[in-house]
């Protein structure tokens, strides 16, 4: 279990060491400078070189990487060349947006699946099961940021409940800012909501068919019983897995979602900072991202051993 | 034989099928015939809701959104289907190779995997196209990209399964080479399940071009994408809801289609995997 | 919906009452579409910069008003010697930086000879360019010197790159600005808003209002729906032309259509074939119906330009009926240039709306003369090093909304690579002289020599399209330059 659990962090390292060096090669070759673009149309030759200099432009390349990556370790993440503030502080700034905007359509997609999910299975082939699977079939199709027009649609132009967009900002009260958040998360969870249920409701049957499971009913326990003490049981495990890979996958949604509700999020501040060649700030949130990443698969990976011990010898 | 009958009695694969054969078939029509064209503007004609002379109303410029829509099909199907064709053409042979070989060629594969899957899809084509800018073809590359691992883990499995069969044993036994096999014996017998695969990957590629279209890194104005006809309606919602509604529904049948003639594929080609996804 | 609407009512009216109270008399919440990267103001182009400080934060010598006329501001009154080339200003007195720091003029020789290093990385160097020595006569007297007469030289100090800062606290006023002005930062959530408070301590009349908050909205969608929901109170550069009508009809708003400096125009590589042919660059200019640009990409909201000038200025020459549409014309002028069935080409538009929007009207009606222009959409990034750097670009689209900007066409190495012997004469004539009926004329010459000449085909004047709650006074109807000077803001009851 330990060579195991020591080899899939060693190589989730190497997966992270990969992606510096590729995010800092790419935006290496981005066109743009981001100097000219903060002084605009106007500024002479000299603005803009002294600028470069101020930005430490004119280190040679590996110096500039090892120079990041040595930041990284130590939590340094550089400064941003447009707010001239901390990436580290922008980045926590902005989590404050993102992560709860991702669990918030985490607990939302949770909360329907599982139970849409599980009465389907128990019910299969039943005129319920057909409705609710072919919605979350619809569901899966269903591109979230359309999802998210019709709501604003509907719930901000036709009955001017919620806002369009933008953010309250925690420090103006709880509320306002969980209003901009609900049509946001809402329109992240539906596609996800339609992915667990579907996942749930297949685990489910797949468990149900066990033998175990026929043993149990042969035994005589009710068919209730046997649904909610032992199949569920084993059928979330999948379900768990999926969910671990989902908060990644809506980490990463957030950036589509965030820009159509012009949500100040962690997407938001990649967007901008790639249009304003704010390369810094780039190379800080798509690491941590990458991170973000590697590390739940990681944990997703070890929690399956701790279930699967066979995985051990695999390895 | 037994199979195609099989496959005209499901339903998922009918319904399926139907959907994206009409898809098709309009993509299609395009190429010859559009109710109006899509470069004339019209600006005293804009913003105009569903008539009988305008199926679907009219854009912000006034052009006709049914025809738009019909036009915009094939910015979709030509994106999805080349990021597909990338994705199949690299990743297969990758998978079969990391499969026959095993040992380091099968440890460098699985890592490459885990390094593409380590990037959120749509933050990698921001970055891809902030290089090369917007347009078509850098969508192609970037969904393409993420095509690769996926293919090349299908059809690892597959292969790895097929590789201790007997009929693959047997072939070894009378000596022919590890390419042979897999062109003789392995890829044969995994048809099916990449077929599937690409019937899946497919519809995302569907969804992920609207997306990058969307923020405006898929095709460009003036030629027409259903992504960004969504773009362009949200600033007008108020105005104009069907400006969003019709590109929107275009989009979901497209991907409701593929996703029920995908199930409906693996139901009958595939039993074992009935109810999985 | 109806039943969804009575349904929903209930809730629906609790929501909206709990956010149509919070408008207390003295603080007020403005909608701006772009985030300032920074605050300072003599360290950046971006115009969203000079919205939230101009004025509010920081003051320069002098200040332009709301008609885009030139006012004393932190000089209470400058004399000027007989040959033009000395000023003399005299300083307020008791005027303080908003971190109790003295001001006076060691502040100004500081403030008028930093952008002028090599190390400065002001975005405006050529302001100071006229400058020839600084020196201070007495704490509240400054003699500046100039190289030659220079009849901008007032209005050039009235920018938001050439206001006064102070030593102690120049390095960190992008984060922490510190000026002289009526306001001062009270805080900034990034990607957010932007809060500014009165400064109690300020030299001159007072603001009225405690607090102004600036909220970054930049979706025109949100825009429409934060005001009519009194999120915010007022918009001074509403972004989405397609609801103004929406507000024009109702009467808790105010809208407000005024002039900006924002000549909106196609540049085309003078240098470049076949736009070094004039015949061509006329003939483009006969292929586009302004009026179905601005009705298209605009809804209707900006004025015609035939020129490069500001229709809103008192030498402003009507001269759009000498390339009025005319596609038969066009036609006939590409023939005689020698392309009788067009050219391909490529329009290279950077991410503004008008550019955008106006970019694909303007493709479909050259395609009408046989010009087949490929869009290439590029951010601003790429726009500055492309098009504004290397040159490399066929027509693009820009609004120039700089003040007092119509020297750009005799800059020698501008993007537009146009290269005219009489016009940049006229420009150093007009450097050279003071208002008044000269001047009025010799810039009528040189509208009517680029109107001739085409360098770039000129579309229309960008408005100031401004939408704010009726009971909001004293904001600019105008935009003289892009600021939101809050001076003399107030809610009347």
């Amino acid at each position: 279990m330990l060579t195991y659990a020591s080899k899939r962090v060693l190589i989730g390292l190497v997966t992270l060491l990969a992606a510096s060096i590729i995010v800092f090669a790419v935006l290496e070759v981005v066109p743009g400078d981001p100097a000219r673009l903060m002084l605009g149309m106007n500024a002479t030759e000299d603005a803009v070189r002294a600028l470069q200099e101020q930005m430490g432009f004119n280190q040679p390349l590996l110096t500039r990487y090892f120079n990041w990556l040595g930041g990284l370790l130590t939590g340094d993440f550089g400064k941003s060349y447009t707010y001239s503030v901390p990436v580290l502080d922008l980045i926590k700034e902005r989590m404050a947006v993102s992560l709860p905007l991702a669990m918030t359509s985490l607990v939302i997609s949770t909360i329907i699946a599982i139970p849409v999910g599980i009465f389907a299975a128990s019910r299969r082939g039943s005129a319920t099961d057909t409705a609710a699977m072919g919605i979350a079939q619809i569901g899966v199709a269903i591109p979230n940021f359309w999802f998210a027009l019709l709501l604003v649609y509907l719930f901000a132009i036709v009955l001017r409940l919620l806002p369009a967009g933008g953010f309250a900002g925690w420090e103006n009260g709880f509320w306002p800012s969980i209003k901009s958040l609900i049509l946001p998360s809402l329109a992240l969870a539906l596609p996800q909501a339609s992915i667990l249920a579907r996942v749930t409701r297949s685990s489910l049957l797949d468990v149900l068919g066990e033998d175990y499971i026929r043993t149990a009913r042969a035994k005589g326990l009710s068919r209730r019983k046997v649904l909610y003490y032992h199949a569920l049981r084993n059928a979330l495990i999948p379900v768990l897995t999926i969910l671990g890979m989902q908060f990644s996958f809506l980490l990463a949604g957030t950036i589509i979602i965030e820009n159509v509700f012009y949500l100040p999020g962690l997407g938001r501040l990649v967007f901008q900072a790639i249009t304003q060649r704010d390369l810094i700030v780039v190379q800080g949130v798509v690491i941590m991202l990458v991170a973000i990443v590697v590390i739940i698969n990681l944990l997703v990976d070890l929690g399956y051993a701790v279930v699967d011990p066979r995985l051990w010898s695999r390895s | 034989m037994k199979r195609t009958s099989s496959l005209f009695t499901n339903r998922s694969f009918l319904i399926g099928a139907v959907i994206t054969l009409i898809v098709a078939l309009t993509a299609g029509l395009s190429f010859i015939w559009t109710p109006y064209s899509v470069s004339a503007l019209d600006i005293v004609a804009k913003l105009k809701p569903s008539s009988p002379a305008h199926w679907m109303g009219t854009d912000h410029f006034g052009r006709d959104i049914l025809s738009m829509i019909m036009v915009g099909s094939r910015a979709s199907i030509f994106v999805a289907l080349v990021s597909v064709a990338i994705g199949a053409g690299i990743g297969i042979p990758l998978g079969l190779w990391a499969a026959a070989r095993g040992g380091i060629v099968d440890e460098m594969l699985m890592r490459f995997n885990d390094l593409v899957f380590a990037f959120p899809a749509l933050l990698s084509a921001v970055m891809i196209t902030a290089i090369f800018g917007p347009g078509a073809i850098n969508a192609i590359i970037a969904i393409g990209i993420f095509n690769i691992p996926v293919f090349a883990r299908v059809a690892r499995g597959a292969a790895l399964s097929l590789w201790v069969r007997e009929f693959v044993l047997a072939a070894r036994a009378i000596g022919k080479s590890e390419g042979r096999i897999t062109l003789d014996h392995i890829l044969p017998n995994m048809a099916n399940i990449l077929i599937i695969q690409g019937t899946i990957q497919f519809s995302l590629g569907i969804l992920a071009e609207a997306g990058l279209s969307y923020v405006g890194l898929g095709a460009q104005p003036p030629t027409p994408s259903w992504g960004r006809m969504l773009f362009e309606a949200q600033t007008m919602i108020g105005l104009a809801p069907h400006m969003a509604l019709f590109p929107g529904l275009a989009i979901v049948a497209t991907v409701l289609g593929l996703n029920l003639l995908g199930d409906g594929l693996r139901d009958v080609l595939d039993p074992k995997l009935r109810h999985m996804r | 919906m109806n039943i969804w609407k009575s349904c929903l009512f209930g809730a629906a009216l609790a929501l909206l009452t709990s956010t149509a109270s919070f408008a207390a008399k003295t603080d007020l919440v403005l909608g701006i579409v772009l985030e300032p990267p920074h605050l300072d103001p003599t360290a950046g182009a971006a115009a969203a910069i000079d919205e939230i400080v101009y004025a509010n934060i920081f003051e320069g010598l002098t200040r332009i008003g709301p008609k885009g006329d030139v006012l004393p501001a932190l000089a209470e009154s400058w004399a000027q010697s007989e040959d033009g080339k000395t000023y003399t200003f005299k300083l307020h007195k008791d005027v303080k930086f908003q971190d109790g720091t003295a001001f006076d003029a060691e502040d100004v020789k500081f403030s008028l000879e930093r952008p002028r290093s090599d190390k400065s990385t002001n975005a405006q160097k050529g302001l100071f360019a006229a400058i020839d020595k600084v020196e201070i006569l007495d704490p509240l007297s400054v003699k500046v010197t100039l190289k030659q007469p220079n009849g901008d030289f007032l209005y050039n100090m009235a920018w938001g790159d050439a206001v006064i800062v102070a030593p102690e606290s120049a390095d960190t006023n992008k984060d922490k600005p510190v000026g002289t002005g009526p306001f001062k930062l009270d805080n900034w959530a990034k990607g957010s808003q932007i809060v500014i408070t009165k400064n109690p301590n300020y030299w001159g009349t007072p603001a009225t209002l405690e607090k102004a908050t600036f909220r970054i909205i930049p979706d025109p969608a949100a825009a429409t729906a934060a005001l009519l929901a009194g999120d915010v109170q007022a918009f001074p550069v509403f972004p989405s032309y397609e609801t103004i009508a929406q507000f024009q009809a109702d009467p808790r708003f105010k809208v407000v259509i005024g002039s900006t400096e924002g000549e909106t125009v196609m540049g085309l590589n003078n240098k470049k074939p076949p736009f070094d042919n004039p015949k061509v660059r006329q003939a483009i200019a006969h292929a586009i119906d302004r009026k179905t640009v601005i009705d298209g990409a605009m809804f209707g909201f900006g004025t015609p330009i035939g020129s490069f000038f500001p229709p809103h200025h008192a030498a402003y020459l009507d001269l759009t009926t000498q390339t009025a549409y005319d596609p038969e014309l066009a036609k006939k002028l590409l023939t005689e240039a020698g392309h009788p069935d067009g050219f391909k080409t490529t329009l290279k538009l950077p991410p503004p709306t008008y550019a955008r929007r106006g970019g694909e009207i303007i493709a479909a009606e050259l395609s009408e003369i046989g010009i087949e222009a490929e869009i290439i959409p590029v951010e601003w990034a790429q726009w500055l090093d492309q098009v504004f750097k290397n040159k490399d670009y066929d027509m693009t689209i820009v609004s120039h909304t700089e003040p007092n900007d119509l020297n750009i066409f005799s800059r020698d190495d501008y993007y537009f690579n146009y290269d005219s012997a009489p016009f940049k004469e006229l420009i150093k004539q007009i450097e050279a002289t003071s208002d008044g009926p000269k001047r009025t004329e010799l810039y009528q010459q040189a509208q009517k020599l680029l109107a001739t000449d085409e360098p770039a085909i000129f579309l229309f004047q960008l408005p100031k399209t401004g939408i704010w709650d009726s009971k909001i006074e004293g904001l600019w109807e105008n935009g003289p330059i892009q600021a939101n000077d809050l001076t003399a803001v107030k809610w009347t009851d």
